[in-house]
């Protein structure tokens, strides 16, 4: 039997690589591939507590994360487009024209 | 026999999340993330969540990375490769991640759990996992689980909206 | 404690005999269908031929018969020619995505009673996921060759794919929901009870959207877009050659097998007969449960080289209506017919 915590560190390790990448990266792309990895990291975590503790909510959280996961993705890509369109680069850094 | 399994998911998911992140090429990092995706559906099998193992693969591997992949066709980024892929602060950054797993592990050193709900491995399995979570979502989070169809349907209205290209007037 | 008993801890004798009978199941089931695969390009080539009047191939052996296997030496010994620009990691690697996605759904599919290398109780979305997986050998073959043909092919069949695979799973819900379970074994027994013996008759515009669907997700005539030789020479797979092209190819067949097993399990009855039918006849009852699967499998193929004999390419604008605008909303209210039913009934 592997214990509880072993998950819950590794759940937390995957949120801390996925957090590294979202303040590192500039890559639009790559920076959403980074919010994904933290909410997977979520989800281990938290479906993981729910086998522990014999309740299915953690289960049914896990549910939730990932349609939303799948919303933020689609809305997330869809601005990529757009910016795309008005300026061909996905590097964050050359998008300032927002800027008051 | 266990450990082992989980040891290997885990080195796996670890080893793929740090690919996925200092990739240069952000295909290769859609790649290394779809590897990662299947040895966290590993750790849900592991976990007795074979509904959720088949909705990670479905969801995520099957619609979301689908999705990145093709953006990333249609935006066609084979310049971006020869950008250094870190910014110049990422000290910065590395030391504000550590700093957060180091609060993390050190708040689940005092952090346990006792089994106290009904839905213990046996009842799991005499009902099926796939029923016993319908059972859960359609009666104790049927108004959160509407919420989440409605947030899917904005997500649909909103993403045609942002990429419909504008007609010319 | 040894190093022997650390390695083999007292009952491990079970599991490694447990392990070696998977092994061999899969093995058996792997060499099976990649002999049908091979015989059902033969078969293709001999239906079609018929069909327009020819006779198909019959140059080696008698009537052709040992045409694949001298197709199969031929593509094994090209040379296997890699574009100079291509992502070449993942130019090796796509055709083995696209193979292995394929293969892996074998797991799941009940041959006969009790013969399915994995009973699991999610079969059904294993299958489904193992098939949108399918969809990545053909993107990134298309973005790895670096061509504009290929590169057409794979964004033409990624969206193809993730469309009818929405039908197409929501099709397969009505079964889950008159069967009340996922596991392939359970759906095929819980037909057996069923009055009509087989879901393709109270199912029928599930079975329908199905079929449509089944079709448009192994990229087949009359949807076979990605590919269309005629306008994109041979859509995402026109940079591969030899082994490779082989792997693709076979990928195809075995998608092709796959959707014909799930017809055959979730609409036909996979390998049990109906009972009015054995009322009737009462000796059909000796034919071996395989025999009945393997029939109805190939009736499903057939049905495909009948279309494909048959039907003109839709245009892509065409295809993208029939899965939105019409299967799509097909299943959904097939869905919810079959729940108000099932409701009543009870």
């Amino acid at each position: 039997m592997v214990p509880l915590h072993w998950y819950l560190w590794l759940g937390s390790l995957v949120f801390c690589i996925g957090m590294f990448g979202f303040l590192t990266r500039r890559n639009v792309i790559i920076m959403f591939l980074s919010i994904e990895l933290m909410l997977n990291g979520v989800n281990i975590s938290l479906v993981a507590l729910s086998h522990y503790m014999q309740d299915l909510r953690g289960q049914v959280l896990t549910l939730f994360v990932i349609a939303v996961a799948a919303a933020e993705a689609a809305i997330g890509l869809a601005i990529v487009i757009a910016l795309f369109r008005n300026k061909p680069t996905t590097h964050l850094d050359e998008i300032k024209e927002m800027k008051g | 026999m266990v450990e082992f399994f989980f040891g290997f998911f885990a080195i796996m998911i670890l080893f793929c999340s740090v690919m996925v992140v200092m990739s240069r090429n952000a295909i290769h990092s859609v790649l290394w993330m779809l590897v990662m995706f299947f040895h966290v559906a590993g750790v849900y099998l592991m976990l007795n969540a074979e509904f959720l193992a088949a909705t990670q693969i479905i969801v995520y591997a099957g619609a979301i990375l689908v999705l990145f992949l093709f953006v990333i066709m249609l935006l066609n980024l084979r310049e971006e490769m020869n950008i250094e892929q870190l910014i110049d602060g990422w000290p910065a950054g590395l030391s504000l991640a550590v700093a957060m797993l180091v609060v993390l592990i050190l708040a689940l050193g005092s952090f346990s759990v006792k089994p106290w709900g009904q839905w213990s491995i046996e009842v799991v399995e005499k009902t099926t996992q796939t029923k016993a979570l319908g059972k859960v979502l359609y009666t104790e989070y049927l108004l959160p689980f509407e919420i989440a169809s409605l947030v899917l349907l904005v997500a649909i209205i909103g993403a045609v909206v942002l990429a419909k290209k504008k007609l010319k007037s | 404690m040894t190093i022997f008993e650390f390695l083999f801890p007292p009952g491990s004798f079970d599991i490694f005999l447990n392990i070696i009978i998977i092994l061999i199941k899969i093995a058996v089931v792997i060499g099976v269908v990649m002999l049908h695969v091979a015989y059902a390009t033969y078969f293709e080539r001999k239906v079609i031929g018929r069909m327009q009047v020819r006779m198909g191939p019959m140059e080696v052996g008698p009537h052709g018969l040992l045409q694949p296997i001298a197709d199969m030496l031929k593509l094994f010994f090209k040379e296997d020619i890699i574009p100079e620009k291509a992502d070449k990691t993942v130019f090796y690697i796509a055709p083995l995505i696209s193979l292995m996605a394929a293969l892996s759904s074998l797991a799941v599919i009940p041959f006969y009673e009790g013969f399915v290398v994995a009973n699991i109780n999610v079969g059904l979305l294993f299958i489904l996921a193992m098939s949108s997986l399918g969809s990545y050998g053909i993107i990134l073959s298309g973005w790895a060759s670096n061509s504009k043909y290929a590169f057409l092919g794979g964004l033409r069949s990624s969206a193809q794919v993730i469309s009818y695979e929405i039908a197409m799973g929501l099709s397969l819900v009505g079964v889950m929901m008159m069967a009340g379970s996922m596991n392939l074994s359970e759906i095929v027994k819980a037909q057996a009870e069923y009055p009509a013996g087989i879901y393709a008759i109270p199912q029928i515009l599930g079975f329908f959207v199905f079929v449509v669907a089944a079709i448009a997700e192994t990229n087949r005539a009359p949807f076979d877009l990605p590919e269309a030789e005629s306008e994109l020479v041979a859509g995402y797979f026109v940079e591969y050659s030899g082994m490779r092209f082989a792997l693709f190819y076979a990928a195809e067949y075995i998608g092709m097998i796959i959707m014909g097993c799930l017809a055959a399990a979730c609409f036909l009855g996979g390998w049990t007969v109906p009972k009015y039918i054995l009322a009737i006849l009462p000796f059909l009852k000796y034919v071996p449960g395989i025999v009945w699967f393997v029939m109805k499998v190939y009736f499903v193929i057939f049905f495909y080289y009948w279309i494909r004999a048959t039907l003109p390419r839709y245009r892509y604008d065409q295809l993208m209506a029939i899965g939105w605008k019409l299967l799509i909303p097909l299943a959904l209210a097939n869905i919810l017919f079959t729940g108000v039913i099932k409701i009543m009934v009870e």
